[in-house]
């Protein structure tokens, strides 16, 4: 029995099959989830993939948040369902309101591409717990609407409660404030971030590194407990 | 165009009188004349329009074709090629089941026009033609030239081209894996903007543009039509720029890379459940192209109903509608059967489609608008039978003194301070810089199959996870070559993509072109392009790689002064496990480096004439197809062998280019030492062609050296990855830092 792990696909999603591929790669089995589609068939932790999600038209994620299959992904998520949400899925994340703040365009108002450098600061949450803390990573970054932002009091908080899931290391690459790069919700199921773990997991592939399989082999073993 | 009364087919032939704006939609009077006497009476307005654009230069090639011939007439025995010259893009057969599908177009005057959309719907454009070739697009590469790098204009044209590559591709979830960028005064106000992709497909799914089988049924879906691009091909594409007329700005279109991503998802799942008999993608002339092709490389009868377009604008006219080049758009040729599913595909995806037409049993395209026939022609005439001009061409009379302007005579560094100062100045220069600032703009991780992307030598994409079998390509094309020599630089433009793929490790199968030169109407320029074919043509028949397909792009001129004849050269590759690729970076100290090939002192149209003297003269590098084909075979061994742990090409900068880029993508520096028989400034600086610099672990030296040797290709050893300083031994060492700084900082100061 192993881990049954849903990939949503919207229209203008870009990265979902390279999402399923991670997954399979991990060890788990990955199931297409359409968004007209509000079942989700059973998945036991749902990712959002990379993309531009209707065109990022309005603001990125901001049409995707309303589509069926998000109705249950938020009631679910609220109940515990391991959710992960990459680049574009973590800015429909933002704009579910399952993670705080939001994503502007990037201060150099460039789309930017590269192997950026991470330090992972939790590793309690349901995709970080292989890593070890304050591990230093390289992961692809990708993305037009990186800058996280958010006010101060949801900053501090987020620090505080040890929310900060991944800090930009050497270089900001798109003006996020603290140099965030992913958070976590407050019950740790829900993570969002903006580099791409799913381009990470195949030593001749893309980066050249295998620095984002962890995020899948973590959910993994915390579903089936291996 | 007046809307009323609507001129209908019975209308023209009771008026034979009525003068039309032939001239104002860029026929020539004798190409008018030909079109009434096909018709046997004055054509309607709806005709006129769809004559006009597809017979215009853009889409007809009515001035290359007789060169381009050469290519089919000269095409080497490839048992690699499975559809050739003519479709949509050619499709090589790259083994084990899969078939690829590439090909490389120009959106060059769009581009000057409005940077941004104009370089975002070539990407569009080129995607479309693999798509409707059956293959799921898999990456695209990028070759540009630009004016002065200084130059203000550049500043306001580069920008928003990459934006708009970047805008587009980025979208569309394919990865940008190769190109170039070139700077020269000569693309000032003709910049090239080339769009290249890749797409791969099952042998059995290969679709082509026909329309056969009466009854069938003409599906238009994608984006609604609007008035935008109207005349972009016959008024934009096929005329040189000039401050007197008014702006061209609206022939432009207007791209939506998102709906563009529903068509191609919309496209394959169709394809999948095999629902499609023909396809053609809406590009160049719109509904005029797609329907006169498609019924005339079927059966060839064909009906439609122009009512039934969904329109953006409900007040556009039926020659508007049938010359609109509104992007993001398809026809398809579906059984009556199978309609259904089809549509129900389409709305799953949010995709507008509509029954336009029907295929019938006779010749004649017949479209009707209010009830009413608007059109009644033999769509071949419309499609294949336009005009075909011999351009008269001379050798221009500047040549032989441009030639005898002899580069090899300039001054060369006198010192050993003056020589690193040149070597410093050339990696710095914008030619020779880093593209980062360019390429980071890119998305060339999307899909999970980029083994390689720029800078290497060639892009690398994996198409089968189990096998790792791969596919390569290259885009080259060297505008200061084929100025001193148009047959010599073709050739010169294939050496080197063909090149650059096998330092990757892969085995060249098939070429693409994009041809770009000036007017046709001059004759130097004609006598250029024609050079530049008969080079190209000759130069694929001794290396057994067919050319499947490519794109023309004239009149790259503005007022008298034509662009660099400029022919780019797209080389595909093979490679049976993509493990085996051999990247450019060094990757280990205390590896031997070795030179391959003959270095001569070439020094016409190089990059350090250019940068140090702002020369162009003499006679390119000599062209040796022979030496080509054999350094392939033994970098292909080599990578296949694990006798390389990193290959690069020697091209324009010549050694120290190629070792400082090396050097700098590896972080690791060289202590090199002049080979006997050479001194310190040829080795260094001269581009002579079928050259490449290998490391090799010392553990495969002997294997390496014995295989060259039975081979017969020429090798020196010419040092050693080491340190972090790149010294040339008893002249001089330029630490990487610095070189870092001149090499990478150039791009983002000149432009950003």
């Amino acid at each position: 029995m192993t881990a049954r792990i849903g990939v949503v696909t919207f229209p203008g999603s870009l990265d979902d099959r390279d999402t399923q591929r991670a997954i399979r790669l991990a060890g788990a089995e990955p199931v297409a989830l359409w968004h007209k589609d509000k079942d989700l068939h059973q998945v036991d932790a749902v990712v959002l993939p990379g993309g531009f999600s209707y065109g990022d038209y309005l603001r990125a994620g901001a049409i995707s948040r309303f589509s069926p299959v998000m109705e249950t992904v938020i009631e679910q998520a609220k109940a515990g369902l391991p959710v992960l949400g990459i680049c574009n899925g973590f800015q429909v994340l933002t704009e579910a309101h399952l993670l705080p703040g939001g994503m502007l365009g990037n201060d150099h108002l460039h789309f930017i591409c590269r192997d950026q450098k991470l330090r992972v600061e939790n590793t309690s949450s349901a995709w970080t717990t292989d890593y070890s803390a304050g591990q230093e990573i390289h992961i692809p970054l990708k993305n037009m609407d990186g800058r996280y932002v958010a006010d101060e009091y949801t900053l501090d908080k987020l620090e505080a409660e040890g929310r900060v899931a991944f800090r930009y290391v050497d270089f900001n690459p798109n003006g996020s404030l603290r140099d965030i790069a992913g958070i976590t919700n407050e019950a740790g199921n829900v993570v969002g971030l903006m580099p791409h773990p799913e381009h990470a997991v195949e030593p001749l592939i893309g980066s050249g590194r295998t620095d984002g399989l962890p995020f899948f082999t973590s959910i993994l073993k915390k579903l089936v407990g291996a | 165009m007046s809307r009323t009364p609507l001129d209908t087919v019975e209308h023209a032939a009771a008026t034979p009188d009525v003068e039309l704006p032939w001239a104002e939609l860029g026929l020539k009077k004798d190409e008018y004349e030909r079109v009434v006497e096909i018709l046997g009476r004055r054509p309607t307005g709806a005709e006129l329009a769809m004559y006009s654009v597809m017979w215009s230069e853009h889409c007809s090639y009515k001035s290359s074709k007789v060169h381009l011939r050469q290519f089919g007439e000269k095409a080497p025995q490839s048992d690699a090629l499975l559809v050739g010259i003519g479709e949509n893009a050619g499709v090589v057969d790259v083994g084990q089941g899969y078939a690829v599908t590439f090909k490389v177009e120009s959106h060059n005057h769009p581009s000057y026009v409005e940077p941004y959309q104009g370089a975002a719907t070539g990407v569009g454009g080129i995607v479309r033609d693999i798509i409707a070739m059956g293959a799921r697009p898999v990456a695209v590469v990028d070759p540009l030239r630009f004016g002065a790098a200084d130059h203000p204009d550049t500043k306001r044209v580069l920008p928003g081209v990459v934006a708009g590559i970047g805008g587009y591709g980025n979208c569309l979830g394919l990865p940008n894996i190769g190109g170039e960028v070139v700077f020269d005064a000569c693309y000032q106000g003709n910049p090239l903007v080339n769009a290249g992709a890749i797409g791969v497909m099952r042998h059995e799914d290969i679709h082509l543009a026909k329309a056969s089988g009466a009854g069938n049924q003409v599906i238009l879906y994608g984006a609604r039509t609007g008035g935008d691009g109207i005349g972009g091909a016959s008024i934009l594409a096929s005329e040189t720029f000039d401050d007197a007329k008014p702006s061209k700005r609206p022939a432009v279109q207007v791209g939506d890379p998102f709906q563009e991503k529903l068509l191609i998802e919309c496209t394959l799942e169709a394809f999948r459940e095999k629902l499609v008999v023909g396809i053609q993608d809406l590009g160049a002339a719109g509904l005029s192209c797609a329907t006169s092709e498609l019924a005339s490389n079927g059966s060839g009868g064909m009906t439609v109903t122009l009512d039934d377009v969904p329109l953006r604008d409900s007040t556009l006219s039926p020659e508007e509608i049938l010359m609109s080049e509104s992007q993001e758009r398809m026809c398809a040729v579906v059984e009556p059967a199978k309609v259904a599913r089809f549509l129900e595909i389409c709305e799953k995806w949010d995709v507008i489609a509509t029954v336009i037409g029907e295929v019938t049993d006779g010749d004649r395209l017949e479209i009707f608008w209010h009830g009413e026939k608007i059109v009644d022609v033999d769509p071949r005439t419309v499609a294949h039978d336009g005009p075909v001009y011999e351009r008269p061409y001379a050798r221009p009379s500047w040549q032989d003194e441009l030639q005898a302007d002899d580069a090899n005579k300039l001054p060369r560094p006198a010192t050993a301070e003056e020589l690193k100062d040149q070597v410093l100045k050339l990696v710095g220069s914008p030619n020779q810089a880093s593209k980062k600032w360019i390429t980071s703009q890119y998305d060339h991780f999307v899909q999970g199959n980029t083994v390689l992307a720029q800078p290497e030598d060639s892009g690398m994409i994996r198409i089968d996870e189990e096998t790792g079998l791969g596919v390569a390509i290259a885009t080259d094309g060297n505008g200061r070559y084929a100025k001193l020599d148009p047959y010599a630089g073709a050739q010169l433009a294939l050496s080197e993509a063909y090149r650059n793929v096998a330092t990757t490790g892969a085995k060249p199968l098939a070429v693409s072109d994009c041809l770009n030169f000036g007017s046709p109407e001059d004759p130097a320029v004609m006598w250029q392009f024609a050079e530049a074919i008969r080079g190209l043509a000759d130069a694929c028949q001794q290396l057994g790689t067919p050319v499947t397909g490519g794109n023309v792009s004239l009149y790259n001129q503005t007022g008298e002064a034509a662009i660099h004849p400029t022919p780019v050269v797209a080389v595909l590759g093979v490679i049976d496990d993509v493990a085996r690729r051999t990247p450019v970076a060094f990757q280990e100290e205390g590896q031997l480096l070795y030179l391959l090939g003959d270095t001569r002192e070439e020094f016409g149209g190089s990059a350090w004439s250019q940068v140090v003297h702002d020369h162009l003269g003499g006679l390119p590098p000599k062209v040796d197809l022979e030496r080509e084909r054999l350094l392939a075979e033994i970098l292909i061994s080599a990578s296949r062998d694990g006798m390389i742990d990193s290959a690069h090409d020697l091209s324009d900068g010549g050694l120290v280019q190629a070792v400082v880029e090396s050097a700098l993508l590896g972080g690791k520096g060289a202590r090199l030492v002049v080979p006997d028989g050479l001194d310190a400034f040829t080795f260094l600086f001269s581009e002579s062609a079928g050259r490449a610099v290998v490391a090799v672990p010392r553990s495969e030296e002997v294997r390496f050296n014995d295989m060259c040797g039975a081979r017969g290709l020429p090798v020196a050893r010419i040092g050693v990855v080491d340190g972090d300083s790149v010294e040339i031994q008893g002249e001089f060492e330029l630490s990487l830092a610095e070189l870092r700084e001149a090499h990478e900082g150039t791009i983002e100061a000149l432009l950003a």
